[in-house]
C-alpha cells in the first residue's frame, strides 16, 4: 500500500511516533530495553529500531477461549505507557473481547473481514484452552473454540499461545478436566505456535515477543515452544534469595523468624527450581516485585501441568501424593500376602516333618 | 511424554506404585521369614536371650579393626548413604511429608562431599566384587541388580543438584524414577538385608546370649 | 534303609526355620565370612567361604518359603537340588569345617553360619552320605558304649589304678551323689591321668560323684553326623543313667563338642528339658574354687597359654571359669592375642580329626595355631578339650615345636594342697 493509500493500517510506526511526539532518542531506549530483557546485543536495539519503524500495522487477531482474561489483564497492566501503548497502536488489534469496542455480529464480522483482507499475514494471538471432549462447552457467537480456532489458524502467519491456558492447557486442563481442555499446540500442527507460558505471564515478556516476532520474526523457542531469551534459565539459578539455599537457610512456615529475614522457600513449597521464566528478572510491576520477593514460593505457572503438580505448600521434594496413607494401605495388603505365605511356609514344615524318617542304627550298619 | 510429565508422573503415581510394592513387599518378606517359627529351647539357659538379641542388633554395626580391607568401602557407602538420605535440606522435607517428623538437615556441601565419596566407594565395592576371590565365588546376577539400583540415585541426584546433564527437570525426574526402582527392588533382592539385619542379628544374638556367649 | 535323597532334601525343608530365614534374607554376599574361618584363610581357597557351604539349603528356602522363589519355580526359572550337590557338600560340611562358629561371630548381618551348618549336616545324614568314620563311631558308642569301642572293662581297670595311686576310693554305679562324672574315649585311653586327678579335688573339696557302667561315654557321633535322633539315643542313655541313680548334677568332661551335646543340644533332642543339670568339668572345678573348698599351694611359672576349644568356648559359654583357675595356679599365663569367643580353631574338632583323609589340610590350619603359639614364646599350651590336646600334639610334634600341651584339670590337681591322710 502507498502513503497515499494510508489508512490506519498502513502509516509505519515511525510516522506514528513522530506523529504523537516521541523523539527517536526516546524510541531506540525502549527498543534497548526490550532487546536488552531478550539478551539480544546491543547492535539489536538499533536493528530493531530501524525495523520497527519501517514496519506497516500487522493485523492482530486476539482469540479467547477458556480462559480467565488474566493474560489481557497483565499485558494491559504494562506500566511503560506510552511507548508500550503506541506498539498496541501500531498493532491492528482486529479482534479482541474484551478491548474491542464492537460486539455481537459486528465483532465478528471485523474478524472474518480481516482474516480475508492480511489473509497469510496476521498474527493469531490465543488464551485460554480449547475443550475437546466437547464442542458445547465454549462458544463464541454459537461457534465452537475449536472450530474457530481451525478456521483462524487456517490463513495466519504464525500463533502465539499467550498464557498457560493456551499454551498447555492451564487451569481447566487441571485434573479431573471435565471439559478435556487441550493446548492450542494440540489442535494445530500445521502452523509456527510460540508459547509465553505464565498464569499470567509477564507483560513485558508478552510485548517484547512480540516485538521480536514483528522485527526479526519467530525468535529461538526451547523443547516446550517458549522464547529461550525470556524462558531459557529457572528461577532457582536467577533468584536473589538462592545464597540462603546454598547455605541451607530456609523459611519453615510464613512468617516465622527465617520468612522475615527473608530466607529461601523451597521448604514452604516453591517450585523454582524446575520452573523457567523471567520473574527472577525482569520481575512484575514495572520491576517492583515477583512472588518470592513478597515471601510466596513460586507455584511453577509457566510450566504444564503445573495445577497437578502436587501442593504449591509443599517442598518440590515431596510427592504429589499422600504417601503415609499409600504406606498403610501398603502394609495391609503386604502382611496380608505375607501371612497367607506364612501359612504355606509352615504348612510346607508340617509336610516335610510327616514324611521325615528318623535315621537309625541300622542306616548307620549297626545291629537293628 | 515430555520432562515436566515425567517429573510430575514420578511424584504422584511413580510414588504411590514404589510405596506399595516396597511396603507391601516388606511386610511380606518379614512375615514370611517370622511365620517359619523358631524352635523351644529346652536346654537350661543362662539368660532369657532377649537383652543380648536386641544388643546384638547395635553390636555388630561396630567393624572388626582386622578386616579394614574387606570393610572400609563398604563402611564409607553405608555411613554417606545415611548422611545423604537423611540429611540432605530437600530430602528432610520429603521424610517430614511421609512421618510427620522433622529433624534439621546439613549443609550442602557436607552432603556433597559424603556423594562423591559414596560414589567412589560404591566404584571400590564393585571392583572388589569381581577381584577378591571370596566374593567372586559367591557372587550372582542380582548382586550386581543391587548394586545398580543403588549406585543410580547417588549419580543421578549429584547430576540433578551440580545442573549436570541436559536438563534439570529431567535429571530430577531421573533421579526420583532411579530412587523408586530402588524402592521396587528393594524387598526382592538382598537389599532385604536393610530390614531384616535387625531379625537375623536378633536371632543369633539371643541364641548366643542363651549361652552365656559374649561377643 | 530310610535313607535317601529325597530324605535329604526333606530334611532341609523340614529344618528350615525363622531364622535361618532371616539369614538367607540378610546375607549381602560380602564374604567377610571367609577372612573367619581357619579352612578358608589358611588354604586361600574361596570355596571355603562360609556362606557358600550352605547354598544347597539356601536354594531350598528359596524355592520352597518365599514368594518370589516359589514364582521362580513355576515358571522354570530355578535350579532343583540334585544328589550331585549334597554329595559334593559333604567335603564343605564335614570335611572342611569343624562347626568351630567363629563365622557366625563376624558376619555383619549376624547370620549364625554354625546353626545352619549343623541342619546341613542332619540333611546330608538322613541322605546316607555321612562320613564312614562318623557312622562307625556311632555304632560302636550305641553299641559298646564308648566312642572308641572300648567296653566298661577297660574304663574299671583305669579306675582301679587310679584308686591304688591316689588311694582314694572312686564311686561307680553310686545313686544320690552330688556328681554323676562322663569321660569321653580320648581321656580314658590316652590322658586318664584325669581320673586321679578328679579323685584327689573332689574329696579335697568335699563333694560326692560317680561314675556310671551305663553311661560313662560323653562323646557323642551322632551330634558330629547331625544326626538328632542317633545323638537322642546317646543322650537318653545318660539321661536314664542320671535318672536311674538320682543324680542332681552332671558333668561334662575336658571335651568341647560333649559339652554342646549335653549342655545344649541334649534336651532339645530328646525332646524334654532334664531333671537335673549340666556342668562343664572346668565349671564345676571353678564353682569349688569361688566356694572356697579347693585349695592350692604353689604355682605353675613357666611362661604358658590357654587354646579356648571352640564348642565349650566361644559355642559353649565357657570363657571366664579357665582363666580364674588359671590365675589361681599359674603365675606366667599370657592370653592368645585372639581368645575366649574369638579364638582360633585347631582345626580337629567336629568329627574333622576322626578322618584320615583330612590329614593334609589339618597339617596346613595348623600353621594357625602354630603362629599363634609362637608369638607368645611359651612353653606350655594349656587346654580343656581331648580332641584339642590331641590335635595341637599333632601338630606340635609334626612341626618340630617344644612345647607341652596339658589339660587344665591336670594341671589343678597338680597344686592341689596336699594334706596328711589321717
Amino acid at each position: 500500500m502507498t502513503p497515499e493509500e494510508s489508512n490506519e493500517t498502513t502509516e509505519t510506526l515511525g510516522q506514528n511516533l513522530i506523529g504523537n511526539g516521541v523523539s527517536r532518542r526516546t524510541f531506540l531506549k525502549f527498543c534497548s530495553t526490550v532487546a536488552s530483557a531478550m539478551a539480544l546485543p546491543p547492535a539489536a536495539a538499533s536493528a530493531m529500531a530501524e525495523t520497527l519503524s519501517k514496519a506497516t500495522r500487522q493485523s492482530v487477531i486476539w482469540l479467547s477461549f477458556q480462559e480467565c482474561t488474566g493474560c489481557t489483564e497483565s499485558i494491559t497492566r504494562s506500566h511503560k505507557p506510552t511507548l508500550e501503548s503506541l506498539i498496541f497502536d501500531f498493532v491492528s488489534l482486529d479482534y479482541h473481547h474484551t478491548l474491542q469496542a464492537a460486539s455481537g455480529d459486528a465483532a465478528e464480522h471485523a474478524r472474518e473481514e480481516a482474516q480475508k483482507a492480511h489473509k497469510g499475514k496476521y498474527i493469531l494471538i490465543v488464551d485460554g484452552s480449547i475443550p475437546a471432549e466437547n464442542n458445547g462447552y465454549s462458544t463464541i457467537a454459537g461457534i465452537s473454540n475449536r472450530q474457530m480456532l481451525e478456521d483462524v489458524a487456517r490463513d495466519a502467519m504464525a500463533i502465539v499461545s499467550v498464557g498457560t491456558c493456551a499454551a498447555y492447557g492451564g487451569l481447566p486442563k487441571a485434573d479431573p478436566n471435565p471439559t478435556g481442555a487441550v493446548a492450542v499446540s494440540d489442535i494445530i500442527t500445521d502452523k509456527p505456535i510460540i508459547n509465553i507460558p505464565g498464569c499470567p505471564p509477564i507483560p513485558v515478556v508478552m510485548t517484547g515477543v512480540l516485538a521480536h516476532v514483528l522485527t526479526f520474526g519467530i525468535p529461538e523457542l526451547d523443547a516446550h515452544g517458549r522464547p529461550v531469551a525470556f524462558y531459557g534459565e529457572s528461577i532457582h539459578d536467577r533468584c536473589y534469595r538462592r545464597p540462603f539455599y546454598d547455605r541451607g537457610l530456609f523459611a519453615k512456615s510464613f512468617d516465622d523468624e527465617g520468612a522475615r529475614k527473608g530466607w529461601c522457600l523451597f521448604e514452604v513449597g516453591c517450585k523454582g527450581p524446575t520452573t523457567f521464566n523471567s520473574c527472577a528478572t525482569t520481575k512484575w510491576n514495572n520491576g517492583a516485585s515477583f512472588p518470592i520477593q513478597s515471601g510466596h514460593g513460586c507455584i511453577g505457572c509457566s510450566e504444564p501441568d503445573f495445577w497437578d503438580a502436587g501442593s504449591f505448600y509443599k517442598a518440590l521434594s515431596t510427592g504429589s501424593i499422600n504417601p503415609t496413607e499409600w504406606a498403610t494401605d501398603a502394609l495391609v495388603a503386604g502382611a496380608a500376602v505375607g501371612v497367607a505365605s506364612g501359612i504355606l511356609n509352615r504348612a510346607g514344615k508340617a509336610k516335610a516333618a510327616d514324611k521325615h524318617e528318623p535315621v537309625t542304627l541300622e542306616d548307620m550298619g549297626g545291629k537293628k | 511424554m515430555n520432562e515436566v510429565e515425567l517429573l510430575n508422573w514420578a511424584r504422584g503415581p511413580g510414588l504411590a506404585y514404589a510405596i506399595i510394592i516396597m511396603v507391601a513387599g516388606l511386610t511380606l518378606r518379614v512375615i514370611e521369614i517370622v511365620a517359619m517359627g523358631r524352635p523351644k529351647e529346652l536346654a537350661k539357659v543362662r539368660s532369657s536371650g532377649v537383652s543380648d538379641g536386641l544388643m546384638m542388633i547395635v553390636k555388630r554395626s561396630v567393624p572388626e579393626p582386622r578386616n579394614w580391607r574387606y570393610i572400609t568401602a563398604s563402611y564409607i557407602f553405608h555411613i554417606g548413604l545415611l548422611i545423604v538420605v537423611f540429611f540432605f535440606i530437600p530430602h528432610t522435607q520429603f521424610f517430614r511429608d511421609l512421618f510427620g517428623v522433622f529433624w534439621g538437615g546439613w549443609p550442602n556441601y557436607i552432603i556433597d562431599f559424603f556423594t562423591v565419596l559414596s560414589i567412589a566407594a560404591m566404584m571400590y565395592v564393585l571392583v572388589q566384587r569381581r577381584i577378591d576371590p571370596a566374593r567372586r565365588i559367591l557372587t550372582r546376577p542380582s548382586d550386581y541388580v543391587a548394586w545398580v539400583v543403588t549406585f543410580l540415585p547417588f549419580v543421578t541426584g549429584y547430576m540433578a543438584f551440580h545442573r549436570l546433564g541436559p536438563d534439570y527437570t529431567l535429571m530430577l525426574a531421573l533421579h526420583i524414577l532411579s530412587v523408586e526402582l530402588l524402592m521396587v527392588m528393594l524387598p526382592f533382592t538382598k537389599l532385604t538385608h536393610a530390614v531384616t539385619f535387625v531379625l537375623s542379628r536378633y536371632y543369633t544374638g539371643s541364641n548366643m546370649g542363651r549361652r552365656g556367649i559374649k561377643a | 534303609m530310610s535313607t535317601s535323597f529325597e530324605q535329604g532334601v526333606n530334611t532341609l525343608k523340614r529344618l528350615i526355620d525363622a531364622p535361618i530365614a532371616s539369614y538367607f534374607s540378610s546375607c549381602t554376599n560380602c564374604g567377610i565370612c571367609s577372612q573367619a574361618c581357619v579352612f578358608a584363610t589358611e588354604t586361600e581357597d574361596p570355596k571355603y567361604t562360609p556362606i557358600r557351604r550352605l547354598d544347597p539349603m539356601r536354594r531350598v528356602w528359596e524355592q520352597e518359603y518365599t514368594v518370589v522363589g516359589r514364582l521362580k519355580k513355576l515358571i522354570g526359572l530355578s535350579r532343583e537340588l540334585t544328589m550331585q550337590d549334597l554329595e559334593d557338600n559333604v567335603h564343605l560340611t564335614f570335611e572342611s569345617c569343624t562347626t568351630c562358629g567363629r563365622c557366625s561371630m563376624m558376619c555383619p548381618s549376624g547370620n549364625d553360619i554354625v546353626y545352619m551348618i549343623r541342619k546341613m549336616r542332619e540333611a546330608l545324614t538322613a541322605a546316607g552320605l555321612a562320613p564312614k568314620e562318623l557312622q562307625d563311631a556311632a555304632v560302636r558308642t550305641i553299641e559298646k558304649g564308648s566312642v572308641m569301642g572300648f567296653p566298661m572293662n577297660t574304663l574299671q581297670a583305669m579306675i582301679d589304678a587310679a584308686e591304688e595311686e591316689t588311694g582314694i576310693k572312686i564311686n561307680v554305679d553310686e545313686p544320690n551323689v552330688d556328681y554323676l562324672v562322663l569321660l569321653s574315649s580320648a581321656e580314658v585311653m590316652q590322658f586318664n591321668e584325669i581320673i586321679g586327678a578328679l579323685a584327689q579335688i573332689f574329696q579335697q573339696a568335699g563333694v560326692t560323684w560317680t561314675f556310671s557302667t551305663k553311661a560313662h561315654e560323653a562323646g557323642n557321633p551322632g551330634m558330629h553326623m547331625g544326626s538328632s535322633e542317633i545323638e537322642a539315643i546317646m543322650i537318653n542313655n545318660i539321661v536314664e543313667a542320671a535318672e536311674e541313680l538320682n543324680i542332681k548334677k552332671v558333668i561334662s568332661p575336658e571335651c568341647g563338642h560333649a559339652y554342646m551335646a549335653i549342655r545344649w543340644e541334649g534336651p532339645n533332642v530328646i525332646g524334654r528339658p532334664y531333671p537335673f543339670e549340666v556342668y562343664h568339668i572346668i565349671e564345676v572345678l571353678d564353682e569349688l574354687r569361688e566356694q572356697g573348698k579347693l585349695k592350692t599351694a604353689g604355682m605353675e611359672d613357666e611362661r604358658l597359654t590357654f587354646h579356648d576349644p571352640c564348642q565349650a568356648a566361644r559355642r559353649g559359654g565357657v570363657n571366664q571359669p579357665q582363666r580364674n583357675l588359671l590365675n589361681m595356679v599359674t603365675s606366667n599365663f599370657i592370653e592368645m592375642k585372639h581368645n575366649r569367643a574369638c579364638n582360633w580353631c585347631c582345626g580337629g574338632g567336629g568329627g574333622v580329626n576322626t578322618m584320615e583323609k583330612t590329614e593334609p589340610m589339618r597339617q596346613k590350619i595348623f600353621h594357625r595355631k602354630r603362629t599363634q603359639i609362637e608369638e607368645l614364646d611359651v612353653t606350655t599350651v594349656v587346654t580343656m578339650c581331648a580332641t584339642c590336646r590331641n590335635t595341637l600334639e599333632e601338630g606340635i610334634e609334626e612341626n618340630g615345636m617344644d612345647i607341652e600341651v596339658l589339660g587344665l584339670t591336670e594341671v589343678v590337681a597338680n597344686y592341689l594342697l596336699k594334706e596328711k591322710e589321717s
